[in-house]
């Protein structure tokens, strides 16, 4: 074989720690190397230009370049090695970048490493071989889960380019914290208002399927044709029959049911419609609250129901979607601040958290629009928030910015005095994040028009004094401790992964952050695709964001979903699993540990049965082939021959 | 009988020689051995952290070695010797300065008790309820907990580091009213009485006036320099806002010797500044 090797400096990223001229000369060395040179951005242009004259020119069979990490570039080279005529599994990749350069600035011991990871991949590249790969059609549906404004955002988009869509929510009402929402800002615009339409529009679509209180139970599949079973969980309301009349609702006799929409400010009944605007606007069972299910003896809904809608023997059911793309889009959680013992939320009843207030904000909320005390009722004249609780504080875990606490707060303060004009609102806060389009003039008003005091530092402790509370805190400006006497506290409870992130993440095999988070391909440049081909990433899932971004990566990945829909086949890595029929001694450990459900029997003539790759469902782990004893199944690009070569060259 | 290893700490031997007296009764009557630690040294606060990090370590691990060849678990009557001892267990355990646990190679093999916790167990609340003779109804107590014994939580692995009750639940035992209050783990100021004794004032001034308004006769404290605090600098502080205050301050320790009826006890109440005994009197317990 012909092997030319380049050797990127990238920049001084790494000529500044690794002799790349001496890597160049030892490797020209190697037997079947016969060209070998540096280059100072062999990503660039002219740096593609410089492998493809070289392949032209030498004869080339195979290439490898020194650089970065292969999941930066891998591609960009393989495309560049096609275009030159050659396969482009002819290429390999050695890190020594990421593996070397930034690793350490002891510049002989990483221009050594380097030399040896070249070798390395010279030693593959001998025993690779030109792949090819298959194509397979698309299944043209979308899934989206969750119902929170980046989800139904994502949704209407591709429903609105003719695509099937399949949206997916836990809850009983898509609308997310949204809907949960008083007003928004920094245009002070009603969020019912704004975001009840786009509900509305979800309902009417007749391309969306909407499986409301349902949960994703396992995906299977690959990009193009996912295979994703949905548990919807029983309602014990048949929702083709309910007409949400609510009639049920009102004649429930199970009434101390904390209303989770409310934020448990107040209670609901055991059958509930979650909110008015509710969609779908149907009635859910409660069980753990219902006297029929508790007990065994009421039944007053069903007698009730005019649309003898009630089911009190439905059970969860499984349906499994068949979809081509798959959008992530399930929010976030809140921050329990019960961590801050000091502030004792849960203790003090008037000790609230940012979205408690704004349920009592609301005009839909547990008093009606009006401002009151959850303790006793009476209205609050002296108003303290507490920035920062959950955010950008290690000590609790959340070292974060949750970026739209600051902006809230600003709200709730100017919404508080517009309800209450003769009261007085005070914000502690560490600094203030502001950076959006009308951001800062609108935290600047709250403090300049409406007077609301902003005082920096943190607050060190909340007690009771009479029936008021005192904030005891720092003021850090004057350098003096300060105490605020208060009728209502609101802590600014940041934000964190939603419930279940994890879990779901295992499922979709995407990865997550030490906190939950989903993680996007490229911080900057891949913002909304995810690791796993095929699946996007919309709204807080992915990291802590307000609803105009939110909104903004809903579209975006709509956009990328359109994008992979243009087309109507695919094309599938060749980089899977294959068996030589003939080593294989049909013991079936494969199948077991196979992850994906891509190896199945084959029968042969005689009845003899042996392993077959399902390579459309393959995803190149490579666990059947660490497991098969015979060693008959062998991973296309990473076989033992491949390793083996490699490891022998390290150790030579 | 259980053998555990004394850590007393200097004040116990000086301004908190009642402290002593008291603990050392009552843990005999609850069958707990104290067995002091042999050549023990200063456990470096306050001075050392302010000036020396290394040293700060240096003077708790040598103390934590020793106990350690003693194989016996250690409890520490003073919050400020107990919060050191457990921050160099900390950093020794952890090795953050390798060049400390070599010299001073500690194992984790025995456990730091503060005296508190370590006698309110639910064991040893059952214990001490069986030995009550003279339940010290009439007295209503606020726990003054003071702020080093549970906090920071990394250090002291307290549970409820800003809302502790296991003083609070010791008082009921005893026959005493507990009031829950706000002000368990507020700062008393410690030795900042020497050089700044207008802020300690303020400090302290918060505590009484707030135990006051909750209509309570008495303050139970774990921490010598909490009660220096409260107790030493009452008149003062009286003085100072032109208040005329009579809280009387008692150890935690003091009130299950009054409860077990020692005699002992009663004499030893003379040594406090604020004089308990007409409280004492009033709720009939004298």
């Amino acid at each position: 074989m012909r092997i030319g090797v380049f050797v990127c400096q990238c920049g001084t990223n790494i000529a500044s720690t690794v002799d790349t001229e001496r890597v160049a000369q030892e490797v020209k060395k190697l037997p079947d190397v016969v060209y070998t040179t540096t280059y100072m951005y062999t990503c660039s242009e002219p740096g593609q230009q410089e492998i493809q004259r070289a392949i032209e020119e030498h004869n080339l069979q195979g290439v490898v370049v020194a650089a970065c990490s292969p999941r930066m570039h891998e591609p960009t080279f393989r495309r560049a090695v096609e275009k030159a005529g050659l396969n482009r599994y002819m290429f390999e990749m050695a890190n020594i970048r990421e593996h070397v350069s930034w690793v350490s600035n002891d510049r002989e011991a990483n221009t050594k490493k380097a030399i040896e990871l070249v070798r390395m991949a010279v030693a593959k590249l001998r025993f690779n071989q030109p792949l090819f790969p298959s194509r397979v059609a698309i299944n043209k549906r979308v899934m989206v889960i969750g119902g929170g404004v980046a989800g139904i955002q994502a949704a209407l988009d591709c429903a609105d380019a003719g695509l099937d869509v399949v949206l997916v929510e836990r809850r009983t009402s898509i609308g997310g914290k949204m809907a949960q929402l008083d007003k928004t800002f920094p245009t002070i615009d009603c969020s019912s208002c704004i975001l009840g339409p786009k509900m509305v529009d979800v309902a009417q679509k007749e391309n969306i399927t909407l499986h409301a209180y349902s949960e994703i139970e396992s995906v299977s599949g690959y990009v193009g044709n996912f295979a994703v079973r949905v548990r919807k969980k029983a309602t014990y309301v048949d929702w083709k029959a309910c007409t949400g009349c609510g009639v049920c609702m009102e004649k429930c006799p199970s009434r101390k049911v904390p209303d989770e929409f409310n934020e448990g400010l107040s209670f609901t009944r055991a059958i509930n419609i979650p909110f008015p605007q509710a969609i779908p606007k149907k009635a859910t069972i409660n069980r753990s609250y219902c006297i029929y299910f508790t007990k065994g003896k009421c039944g007053i809904c069903a007698k009730v129901c005019p649309a003898k809608a009630i089911r009190y023997d439905m059970t969860d059911e499984v349906v499994t979607e068949e979809v081509g793309a798959i959008i992530v889009a399930t929010g976030y959680d809140l921050f329990d601040p019960s961590a801050y013992g000091e502030y004792g939320a849960g203790q003090y009843r008037d000790v609230i958290t940012g979205i408690q207030y704004e349920r009592i904000l609301s005009a839909s909320g547990p008093f009606g629009g009006h401002i009151k005390r959850p303790s006793d009722g009476r209205e609050p004249k002296d108003v303290v928030f507490i920035a920062c609780v959950g955010s950008r504080d290690a000590s609790v875990g959340r070292p974060y910015c949750s970026g739209v606490c600051c902006m809230y707060i600003a709200k709730q303060a100017i919404l508080t005095k517009d309800h209450i004009p003769n009261s007085r609102s005070y914000v502690f806060y560490m600094d203030i994040r502001s950076p959006a389009k009308n951001y800062d003039e609108f935290v600047r008003r709250a403090q300049e028009e409406y007077g609301v005091q902003y005082i920096r530092g943190r607050v060190g402790k909340i007690y009771p004094r009479g029936d008021r509370l005192v904030v005891q805190g720092m003021d850090t400006l004057l350098g003096i401790q300060v105490e605020v006497e208060a009728d209502l506290v609101v802590l600014a409870t940041g934000i964190e992964a939603s419930r279940g992130a994890r879990e779901l993440a295992e499922k979709l095999h995407i990865s997550y952050d030490q906190y939950g988070f989903f993680m996007e391909n490229h911080p900057k440049l891949r913002p909304v695709e995810t690791n796993t081909a095929g699946i996007y990433l919309a709204g807080v899932c992915q990291g802590p964001k307000d609803i105009p971004a939110s909104v903004a990566q809903g579209s975006a990945a709509a956009a990328k979903v359109l994008a992979l829909f243009a087309r109507d086949t695919i094309e599938t890595s060749p980089q899977v699993a294959s068996v030589t029929e003939r080593a294989c001694i049909a013991c079936g450990k494969c199948i077991e540990v196979c992850p994906y459900g891509a190896i199945r029997w084959k029968e042969l003539k005689g009845g003899v049965r042996k392993a077959e790759v399902i390579t459309t469902v393959c995803q190149g782990c490579g666990l059947c082939n660490a497991t098969c004893p015979p060693k008959a199944i062998q991973l296309q690009h990473a076989t033992d021959n491949q390793i083996l070569a490699e490891i022998e060259e390290l150790c030579a | 009988m259980v053998d555990v290893t004394l850590y007393p700490g200097c004040s116990l031997e000086g301004t908190a020689q009642d402290y002593r007296d008291s603990l050392e009764i009552a843990c005999s009557r609850l069958g707990v051995n104290l067995i002091e630690l042999e050549n023990w040294i200063c456990c470096g606060a306050t001075a050392a952290h302010s000036l020396d990090e290394f040293l700060a370590l240096e003077f708790p691990a040598r103390n934590l070695v020793l106990a350690e060849k003693r194989g016996l678990d250690v409890v520490v009557p003073c919050a400020l010797c107990f919060n050191r001892l457990k921050t160099t267990e900390k950093h020794l355990l952890k090795n953050t300065h390798p060049e400390l646990t070599k010299k001073y190679p500690f194992k984790g093999t025995i456990k730091i008790h503060d005296l508190l916790a370590y006698l309110t167990t639910p064991d040893m609340l059952k214990g001490i309820s069986s030995l009550v003779k003279k339940p010290l109804e009439g007295l209503k107590l606020v726990s003054y907990y003071g702020c080093m014994v549970n906090r920071p939580p990394r250090i002291t692995d307290a549970q409820n580091h800003e809302n502790p009750t296991q003083m609070d639940r010791l008082v009921e035992t005893l026959g005493a009213t507990a009031i829950d209050w706000p002000f368990k783990t507020d700062c008393c100021g410690a030795s900042h009485v020497v050089a700044r004794p207008d802020l300690v004032f303020v400090l302290v001034k918060k505590l009484y006036d707030r135990a006051i308004a909750q209509e309570a006769n008495g303050i139970v404290v774990s921490c010598q320099m909490c009660h220096a605090n409260l107790d030493m600098y009452q008149d003062q502080i009286s003085e100072y806002f032109g208040e005329r205050y009579h809280i009387p301050v008692f150890y935690f320790t003091e009130l299950i010797n009054l409860a077990f009826g020692d005699e002992r006890q009663i004499g030893w109440l003379s040594r406090h500044v604020v004089d308990p005994l007409p409280t004492l009197r009033e709720c009939g317990l004298i």
